[in-house]
């Protein structure tokens, strides 16, 4: 009998500081996995919870985790060295095979910005393969800013947005990311997908913006955040309506979306 | 093949059986009743034939046997797991037929959902073999025939309580030489045929409907009602929901075991996550989600005639509140036909 919820220990190669609340987790591992998936992470003395792969390379994954609370804080006294187990890949992935050679708008809020951030870097290093790339990442002040190093690379490689809620800093754009998006030329776009990843009232008022500017919502995707206890569709705590996130998600059509009733 | 036997000779059956199965059924825990001065008839293991209480309803279905509130899915040091073990004795569980659906629906979840079967389920539900408990009447607040889960011919062991005697059915060939020199009868069990009260089904078709049944009024009432304690979680047979927690021995090492526990979507935590933010956040919004997916999500996903409700009413009897269910669902249907009437008049209208 295969049990599939048992995790596998992983080693902890490198912790990344993003911010003071944000850490990165480099993780070895070197199976297949898509851009938009997620593990079960253990969290020591809590339990498992499920965390986006923020990037991935050669034997490397990585998890950025935000310290909330009691649930996550178990993380942070770990060390490289340490091992952490996880299982997955799990969920569904950004259809790369429908965003290759189009233009591709993505919008991303706060540690929404994790979610997108292996696509992000995926293109960047295949630039052939994505026509126009316009990226609006908002934050919420400039010790908020997460990715430093990856940002300073889209700034170069697409057309970046990087904007910050109420603060005015040299190098970013000032206001939520909703108040930049009439700056994306959604008639001259061609052939295009948007997609939007961030907190669920972030997601709400950016995709209605994007509606507004003219944005089809056909083409637009959206990544759903949701407790699970399972992610393989046995515990529940991710269902809506009929569907599990887990199974048919994390990633949704934007219309589609828009008939999980929660 | 049916036989007639009194309870020494049943209970001469069950010490043959016992050398292989675990026989579990409702019992009777004197003084333990949620009320004061009243039993609580919930599963356990029995010795004796006479232990099994026939006569009421059990408070708790037999869920238990099958997915234990708790069980200890591993053990981990800070860098190995060790998966937890059962023993290898099989499980005998007695089932009225509405239970043995609602097992149905569970298997459904742990074994098919996803594609996958869930391993800590499965490992119980293989070995269990089901005596069906002949349920002939039902009660006031049960309503198996409307949600169709009255019917069963899913064991090995039908039987009917009498309180002279036992009457076997026996399906199962395993079990067929236990009942040698026994007298034989023609025994066939009956079913509930009539709801004592009938539910009345809401006819939920399409996106628009739904979003219709969402926004009720109705669900805004049980703001007020509900207190958010999950005890109709708890009772019921299919609810299948579960957290799993890390429990470390010691503050000062990561060696610890992960339990797997029931949870309930009535509460409050259900849809928290990492960060405070919920999904559902008022009991109203929490009851909305229980009762659509007892009466329509789950067919919605798995098509065929079943509903994830089987009718067994537990909820009912066990709300501290008396927020009833079958009342629930009975006014969503009243309001989804009043929809479809008003849809139909302004057509016609039209």
């Amino acid at each position: 009998m295969e049990n599939i919820m048992l995790p596998s220990s992983a080693k902890i190669l490198d912790i990344i500081h993003e911010t003071t609340a944000e850490y990165t987790f480099r993780v070895a591992y070197d199976q297949p996995i898509r851009h938009g998936q997620f593990f079960q992470l253990s969290i020591p003395k809590v339990g498992e919870a499920p965390i986006s792969v923020s990037a991935k390379g050669d034997g490397w994954i990585e998890f950025t985790i935000r310290k909330v609370g009691r649930l996550t804080e178990g993380l942070f006294g770990l060390q490289p060295g340490h091992t952490i187990f996880l299982r997955g890949p799990y969920g569904n992935y950004f259809p790369l095979e429908s965003f290759d050679n189009k233009a591709l708008v993505v919008i991303a809020g706060g540690t929404g910005m994790a979610a997108v951030r292996s696509l992000l870097r995926h293109y960047a290093d295949n630039r052939a393969d994505i026509r126009d790339v316009y990226l609006i990442a908002g934050f919420k002040d400039i010790n908020s800013v997460l990715f430093t190093q990856d940002l300073q690379r889209f700034r170069e490689t697409f057309n970046t947005i990087a904007t910050l809620d109420h603060m005015t800093v040299p190098g970013f754009s000032t206001g939520l990311v909703t108040e930049h998006i009439p700056s994306i030329p959604f008639a001259e776009l061609g052939e295009y997908n948007v997609v939007i990843v961030g907190p669920p009232l972030m997601m709400r008022f950016a995709s209605e913006a994007c509606i507004q500017n003219g944005a089809d919502p056909d083409n637009m995707w959206l990544s759903f955040e949701r407790k699970m206890s399972c992610a393989v569709g046995k515990c529940g705590h991710c269902k809506i309506n009929e569907t599990y996130v887990c199974l048919e998600g994390p990633i949704f059509r934007y219309t589609q979306a828009q008939e999980l009733l929660d | 093949m049916g036989y007639r036997v009194s309870y020494e000779q049943a209970d001469g059956l069950l010490k043959t059986w016992q050398e292989q199965y675990r026989v579990y059924a409702p019992k009777r825990f004197a003084g333990r009743g949620w009320r004061p001065g009243t039993d609580m008839i919930r599963y356990g293991e029995i010795q004796s034939f006479r232990d099994v209480a026939y006569t009421e309803q059990s408070h708790f279905s037999p869920k238990d046997v099958v997915a234990p509130i708790m069980q200890t899915m591993l053990s981990f040091t800070a860098d190995e797991v060790k998966v937890s073990s059962i023993d290898d004795k099989g499980i005998l569980l007695l089932a009225r037929p509405c239970d043995i659906h609602g097992i149905q629906r569970l298997d459904k979840i742990f074994l098919e959902n996803g594609g996958q079967a869930d391993f800590y389920y499965q490992r119980y539900r293989e070995k269990i073999k089901i005596i069906m408990i002949e349920c002939r009447e039902g009660w006031e607040h049960c309503f198996c025939v409307s949600m169709g889960a009255n019917r069963t011919d899913a064991y090995s062991m039908a039987v009917r309580f009498d309180p002279d005697g036992l009457l076997f059915e026996v399906r199962d060939e395993d079990f067929v030489d236990s009942f040698a020199g026994l007298p034989t009868v023609d025994f066939t069990p009956e079913f509930v045929s009539q709801d004592k009260n009938p539910v009345q089904l809401p006819v939920i078709t399409g996106l628009e409907q739904l979003k219709a049944a969402y926004d009720l009024p109705m669900w805004a009432e049980y703001d007020d009602q509900c207190i958010s304690c999950g005890s109709c979680n708890t009772v019921c047979t299919t609810c299948s929901c579960f957290d799993t927690i890390d429990v470390i021995f010691s503050e000062t090492s990561r060696d610890g075991e992960r339990r797997r526990v029931w949870s309930s979507c009535m509460l409050e935590s259900f849809s928290t996550m990492a960060g405070g933010h919920a999904v559902r956040k008022t009991p109203g919004e929490r009851m909305r989600f229980k009762v659509l997916h007892k009466v329509h999500d789950y067919r919605a996903r798995f098509g065929g005639d079943e509903h994830m409700c089987i009718g067994c009413g537990r909820c009912d009897i066990r709300c501290p509140e008396d927020i009833s269910f079958i009342d629930a669902v009975n006014r969503l249907s009243a309001a989804m036909a009043d929809q479809a009437s008003v849809a139909a008049d302004t057509k016609e209208g039209n």
